[in-house]
């Protein structure tokens, strides 16, 4: 239950990865807010629905304003308000399943135009909300009430889906790190055009990997996760395609193309190059 | 006898040839101060294809097609065979002779259309030959063609006089073969040309141009037959500070950034057809659920799936009305004629703004693909509505009471969350009973606001009425008129406004013992509309893909009229 609000009966499981995700969404917008000098009015929390998008009704301090829509469909209604209003700031809180499943088939037009928003992943590989069922991330052969015999398909590598349909700011982040996490979510949101911020937030409940993610040397396990050194320069291609097929998953800045415009400033331009005639002078086009 | 009527339809391979004679003719007819009215079909492809394009062209206001044809201009043997049942007693059929030939028989004649084109110099010219061969038939003072043509192409450029030249040639070619032939359909009565501005226009135009007018600010749209030109015409003209205009990777993606637009509080839009309209199902549901103003245009074309794409239909108005699932009952304005393409596009924009949340507009393939002469919009006279918008502190709960609230803006105070699940007066989500009962009233109540009285009326004392909707109001109008002029008893009804009815309206058609419903629709949707609210409704429907004629309304609505009396006399 919400501290601001006793009717919202929504909350996630204890040692939910999304709480670090919340804490680094609420620094990082609060820093940004410091440094441009602009109210966390100005910042709308668009959300999908699964357990990351009632993070929207979850933040603390500050409200800023938000829309919790359909599943799926995060990406077309931010489209909406960016383009609608370009001074706001506008950030996506989704997960793997409504960001990469159900709506996959948005991420590549808004690359392609490089929508100026920023989108939040938490990534724990299931469904949560629905208890349990496979994500496009679920790691080949788990069993899942959905995979009961064990599921059959590969998992996607989202990095990999990203860079190829052309997004221009690609970063990668744990849940554990949430100080490290809100310097990635303030570079994205401070570079003009599209960036992703994919997060592992394991689900404590239905597929909890943290040990998997983080390694536990008690246990054997070696960390799955790894970051990148400071000396990578995540400007080239090239090298963001070899970081991401390296195996394990590479947390940092994996892409950044420098040259990228983003869809509001083209959009602008080409509006002051364009002369139309008011209405009057449309309507005469048809006179007779 | 003198004229006051003609119908004149070029039938043949579709391409563009067809559709220019008909629009060449109807824009010099109308110059000279003609009502006019065309109208097109063609099939779903590119190029070819089976397609006709005809004008009809009166001395009077022109509410329907034309039942029959006066002249039937076929290209090649299947328009013929197609098309030429439809002409009337002692009408005439241009054949082009080039392509096939026909057997004398006194109603039809010849033509080389495409030799004789080129014997000008300009191979091009087949639609000029055309148009000088029918202001034969129809008795067209000889100046009209040469003038108009004169006045399209004096352009300034250099080759400007040569392809005057050349045209005005094959218009006399035409009109001496067409004299030759030894046929004429008689007189045009002289025009009365109207004491206004005029213009030319479709009905996917003046929609685009109302909703302009009406301040729409943010178009997201996917290209669809035959709701594309809506898209084409905002692509082209929704430029400007905090415009925003856009062709979407689909309807799904239209509908959420429409929502997203509204929501950041632009007046926002989109125009789809069936197939686009079923994937905005979910889209309008969260538009109703979280209060955003929305407009979706739905060119209704045959249905359902992806049905007849290019064929004129009414079968979207249930769905209109409930798109989504669970309670929902979205307001719907649907216009009837290319001028009520334009005011309905200002209602629907008004609305949206007024109730704060998703208005349909219904227009159809017929209305979005004939071009009319009717009278500049009068732009002063528009007055664009604008949404409550919140201007106090935060803390604000946007949802709370069951009246419309101020909205707050992004960017500007009073932050909540615009919620597609049920949710509490600040937008957080809830499942309490109370909660999910008096949200559902406040969505609901919301709809008084746009109990406009906004309707026609005639001849109320009868007890018998005919109400039609959408695009058929033209073809029943002239039903009507002629019912009328008979001597028959029977009483005029019609809205744009089908959804919420106006009160008024609904208790006058609760009093009638008949309300005749014709609509392009299997179902009868909108008299079970009508029957579902207390009317004696009953539908005259057709789904042939092809609107109405006049003279199958005027058979069948008397029939209708008299099997009602003869059971009032047994009963």
């Amino acid at each position: 239950m919400s501290k601001k609000n006793p009717e919202y009966d929504f909350k996630w499981c204890p040692g939910c990865g999304d709480f670090g995700v919340k804490r680094a969404i609420e620094w990082a917008t609060e820093k940004r807010n410091i440094e441009l000098e602009v109210p966390m009015e100005n910042t709308v929390v668009v959300a999908g629905i699964g357990c990351s998008g009632n993070l929207v009704h979850l933040l603390d301090g500050t409200q800023p304003f938000g829309i919790h829509g359909l599943h799926g469909r995060t990406l077309p209604v931010a489209f909406g308000v960016k383009m609608g209003n370009p001074d706001l700031n506008v950030i996506i809180v989704s997960g793997d399943g409504d960001f990469l499943s159900i709506g996959g088939e948005h991420i590549a037009p808004q690359a392609q135009r490089n929508l100026n928003v920023t989108a939040i992943i938490m990534d724990n590989g299931v469904y949560g909300l629905t208890k349990g069922q496979s994500s496009p991330t679920t790691f080949f052969g788990e069993v899942t009430p959905s995979t009961p015999y064990g599921k059959i398909e590969q998992p996607l590598n989202p990095l990999e889906l990203y860079l190829s349909v052309g997004v221009n700011f690609i970063a990668s982040g744990f849940s554990s790190s949430p100080r490290k996490l809100a310097d990635l979510i303030n570079q994205a949101m401070s570079y003009d055009g599209f960036s992703i911020v994919h997060v592992q937030s394991p689900c404590t409940t239905y597929n909890d990997n943290f040990d998997i993610l983080k390694g536990n040397a008690k246990k054997g396990i070696a960390p799955v996760t790894w970051e990148v050194s400071d000396d990578y320069d995540p400007s080239d291609r090239q090298k963001a395609q070899q970081l991401i097929s390296s195996g394990g998953i590479p947390l940092g800045v994996i892409y950044q193309n420098p040259d990228a415009r983003s869809l509001d400033s083209r959009f602008a331009e080409m509006v002051q190059k364009v002369k139309v005639g008011d209405l009057e002078q449309q309507m005469n086009v048809f006179a007779i | 006898m003198r004229n006051k009527d003609f119908v004149v339809r070029f039938a043949g391979e579709g391409g563009g040839g067809l559709v220019t004679s008909a629009e060449l003719l109807a824009q010099v007819t109308a110059q000279v101060g003609y009502h006019v009215k065309t109208f097109v079909t063609f099939p779903s492809q590119i190029m070819g294809g089976p397609t006709f394009a005809q004008a009809r062209i009166s001395t009077e206001p022109v509410l329907s097609y034309g039942d029959q044809l006066d002249v039937l201009v076929a290209f090649d043997r299947e328009a013929y065979d197609t098309h030429q049942e439809e002409v009337r007693d002692g009408g005439v059929i241009v054949y082009n002779s080039g392509d096939f030939t026909l057997e004398e028989d006194g109603k039809s004649f010849g033509m080389a259309v495409d030799d004789l084109a080129k014997s000008t110099g300009n191979a091009r010219a087949a639609n000029m030959v055309l148009l000088g061969a029918i202001s034969h038939l129809v008795n067209m003072p000889e100046n009209y063609l040469p003038e108009f043509v004169t006045k399209r192409f004096t352009r300034g450029r250099p080759g400007d006089e040569e392809i005057i030249k050349a045209n005005i040639a094959a218009l006399s070619l035409g009109r001496e073969e067409a004299k030759n032939s030894g046929f004429s359909l008689g007189d045009l009565e002289d025009p009365n040309p109207p004491g206004f501005d005029q213009i030319m226009i479709k009905g996917n135009d003046a929609l685009s141009i109302g909703a302009i007018a009406a301040g729409l600010d943010l178009f997201v749209g996917y290209p669809i037959s035959p709701a594309t030109t809506v898209l084409q015409y905002m692509e082209r003209n929704l430029i400007g500070p905090g415009k925003f205009v856009y062709q979407a990777s689909s309807e799904v993606e239209s509908i959420n950034a429409i929502v997203g637009g509204g929501f950041a509080g632009k007046r926002a839009m989109t125009s789809t057809a069936g197939p686009g309209f079923s994937l905005m199902s979910e889209g309008l549901g969260l538009a109703w659920m979280a209060e955003i103003p929305v407009v979706v245009v739905d060119v209704q074309r045959g249905g359902p799936a992806t049905g007849l794409p290019t064929k004129v239909e009414q079968s979207d108005l249930l769905a209109a009305i409930h798109p989504a699932h669970g309670d929902v009952s979205l307001p719907v304005i649907a216009a009837g004629t290319v001028q009520e393409c334009y005011e309905a596009a200002i209602i629907a924009l008004n609305w949206a703004e007024r109730y704060q949340g998703p208005v349909i507009l219904l227009s159809d393939h017929g209305l979005s693909e004939q071009a009319q002469n009717i009278p500049k919009f009068d732009l002063s006279k528009v007055v664009p509505e604008r949404r409550k918008i919140y201007e106090g502190q935060n803390g604000y709960e946007r949802y709370a009471g069951l009246e419309v609230s101020p909205m707050p803006i992004p960017g500007g105070p009073g932050s909540y969350v615009a919620n597609a699940s049920e949710h509490d007066g600040m937008g957080d989500t809830t499942h309490l009973p109370s909660r999910h009962i008096e949200m559902t009233e406040r969505r609901f109540n919301k709809l008084k606001l746009l109990e406009d009285d906004n309707y026609e009326k005639e001849n109320t004392d009868a007890p018998v009425a005919v109400m039609t909707w959408g695009g058929s109001k033209g073809g029943t109008r002239e039903a009507y008129n002629s019912m009328i002029g008979e001597g028959q008893k029977i009483g005029w009804y019609y809205t744009m406004q089908l959804n919420p009815l106006p009160p008024q309206l609904l208790e006058e058609l609760k009093k009638k013992e008949l309300v005749i419903v014709p609509e392009l629709n299997y179902l009868g949707q909108f008299s079970s509309i009508l029957r579902s609210q207390g009317v004696k409704a009953e539908s005259i429907t057709q789904y042939d893909g092809k609107p109405f004629k006049v003279e199958d309304l005027i058979q069948q609505i008397t029939e209708r009229v008299k099997s009602h009396n003869k059971e009032l006399n047994r009963s």
